[in-house]
């Protein structure tokens, strides 16, 4: 029998094959609100990954630009919309050729780090999962990203 | 072109075009009449060559100059965001010339108003200006572009004007000479994007071995303030020291050019050599930005 380690949703959304220890990362970027159900499961095994970190929210369906964001840091991560228990959307995560407002600069001497503003940054290499600031035009990794 | 920000933005013709009308410039700033127009030098941090060659530009083509130079008793000082300076200085002026400490503010205040914004430095980001006068000083040296031999000499590692330098020559299949100490070589993803775009480069720590074989030797001053330790600084900070001796064999067409200010990198034994070429390089900075005043303030035909 299949071991069910974390209760399914009725409604909501399922962030699975998040690479280990990243789950707080992405829940950073989700902003759960503060009645939102959220379960967090890390540590799993996966095949694929070996280790992998899950998250369910019960009752918010993520946008798409949410869904982009988490792209930077967990590439591999499945996105599915659960209604009524059931399975109504899967969809894999890219990074985006612009990412507007959701995730801030490493450079310290950005301006965006300054101002009131939005950062963008735009794809450079997706295979390497670069993108470079439209600001200070510095290219970061996506491991090398911090999420506001 | 609306603005100019970064040399990224630039296009290989857009730049052969202000090539060419800072030379004409050079030749007769009649033909361009800027009278009525204001420029604002809105500089945030201290810079009196740039500005004063922005105003100088200005000025000679019958235009006038408004601006501030660092923030104190100005309204930055009570809180104001930078959004909100730029949009009231782009109700005084037809032109905005900037220098920030931040990377990247000249673009977020070219987003912000509706009038041309000069990027004048950014922090350690984008100089366009700089770059433009050198490439204007190369091919006013050399008559050409294509297919010189340059030795880029000194910091490396933090000098923008050497970074934005390399790339804005690459169209022109240059050979280069990357010569500073092992800690302040250019940096890696420089060189790999050099590599990508196929153009010869060569690193040494040794210039006397290459001194005379090359066309433009450009030589950048090794900045204290960039070390965060001491030691350090005071191990490669006189690691070269162009004298008039060390040109003696140099190829006749060498021209030794310098952003300037020097402190003890180039003595002045070498400015009355037929080599110095670093005060006319600052000259040649008001034709340039000249031709992009004119250019950006729709007068350049």
């Amino acid at each position: 029998m299949k071991e069910l380690k974390v209760d399914p949703i009725k409604n909501g959304t399922v962030i699975d094959h998040i690479p280990a220890g990243r789950v707080q990362r992405v829940l950073a970027i989700l902003k759960p609100r503060a009645t939102d159900v959220v379960m967090m499961g890390m540590n799993f095994s996966s095949k694929a990954m070996k280790k992998k970190d899950i998250i369910k929210i019960e009752g918010r369906e993520l946008t798409q630009n949410e869904v982009n964001s988490i792209a930077l840091i967990a590439p591999a991560a499945k996105v599915s919309i659960i209604r009524d228990f059931t399975v109504a959307q899967k969809s894999r995560v890219e990074i985006p050729e612009r990412i507007e407002g959701l995730v801030s600069c490493p450079n310290p001497k950005c301006i965006t780090n300054a101002e009131p503003m939005m950062t963008i940054f735009n794809l450079v290499d997706s295979t390497k999962r670069e993108v470079a600031c439209q600001y200070c035009e510095r290219v970061f990794t996506a491991d090398e990203m911090i999420h506001i | 072109m609306k603005h100019l920000i970064s040399m990224r933005d630039l296009s290989a013709d857009k730049t052969l075009q202000l090539l060419k009308l800072a030379a004409s410039l050079e030749k007769d700033p009649s033909q361009i009449d800027l009278s009525r127009r204001v420029m604002a030098a809105v500089f945030y941090e201290a810079s009196t060559r740039t500005r004063m060659s922005f105003e100088s530009a200005m000025k000679r083509l019958g235009g006038e100059v408004i601006g501030m130079v660092g923030t104190s008793g100005t309204s930055v000082e009570k809180g104001e965001t930078l959004a909100d300076t730029a949009k009231i200085i782009a109700r005084y002026s037809d032109i905005i010339v900037m220098r920030h400490p931040l990377e990247g503010a000249a673009r977020y205040v070219s987003e912000q108003v509706k009038i041309p914004v000069v990027n004048a430095g950014d922090g350690a980001n984008q100089h366009p200006t700089q770059s433009l006068l050198d490439l204007y000083t190369i091919l006013k040296a050399q008559g050409t572009l294509e297919g010189l031999k340059l030795a880029l000499v000194g910091d490396l590692k933090y000098g923008r004007t050497v970074h934005s330098l390399a790339y804005a020559l690459a169209p022109f299949k240059p050979e280069f000479h990357f010569v500073s100490p092992k800690s302040l070589g250019m940096p890696s993803h420089i060189l790999s994007d050099l590599k990508k775009m196929d153009i010869q480069f060569k690193e040494t720590t040794k210039l006397d071995k290459i001194v005379n074989n090359i066309d433009i030797m450009y030589v950048t001053r090794i900045q204290r303030e960039r070390f965060p330790d001491r030691e350090e600084y005071e191990k490669v900070k006189n690691a070269y020291i162009i004298t008039a001796d060390l040109l003696k064999n140099a190829k006749d067409n060498l021209k030794v050019m310098h952003p300037l200010p020097r402190v003890n990198e180039i003595t002045t034994d070498v400015d009355t050599t037929k080599y110095a070429y670093y005060f006319d390089q600052a000259e040649n900075g008001v034709y340039m930005r000249q031709a992009i005043l004119a250019t950006l303030l729709g007068e350049a035909k």
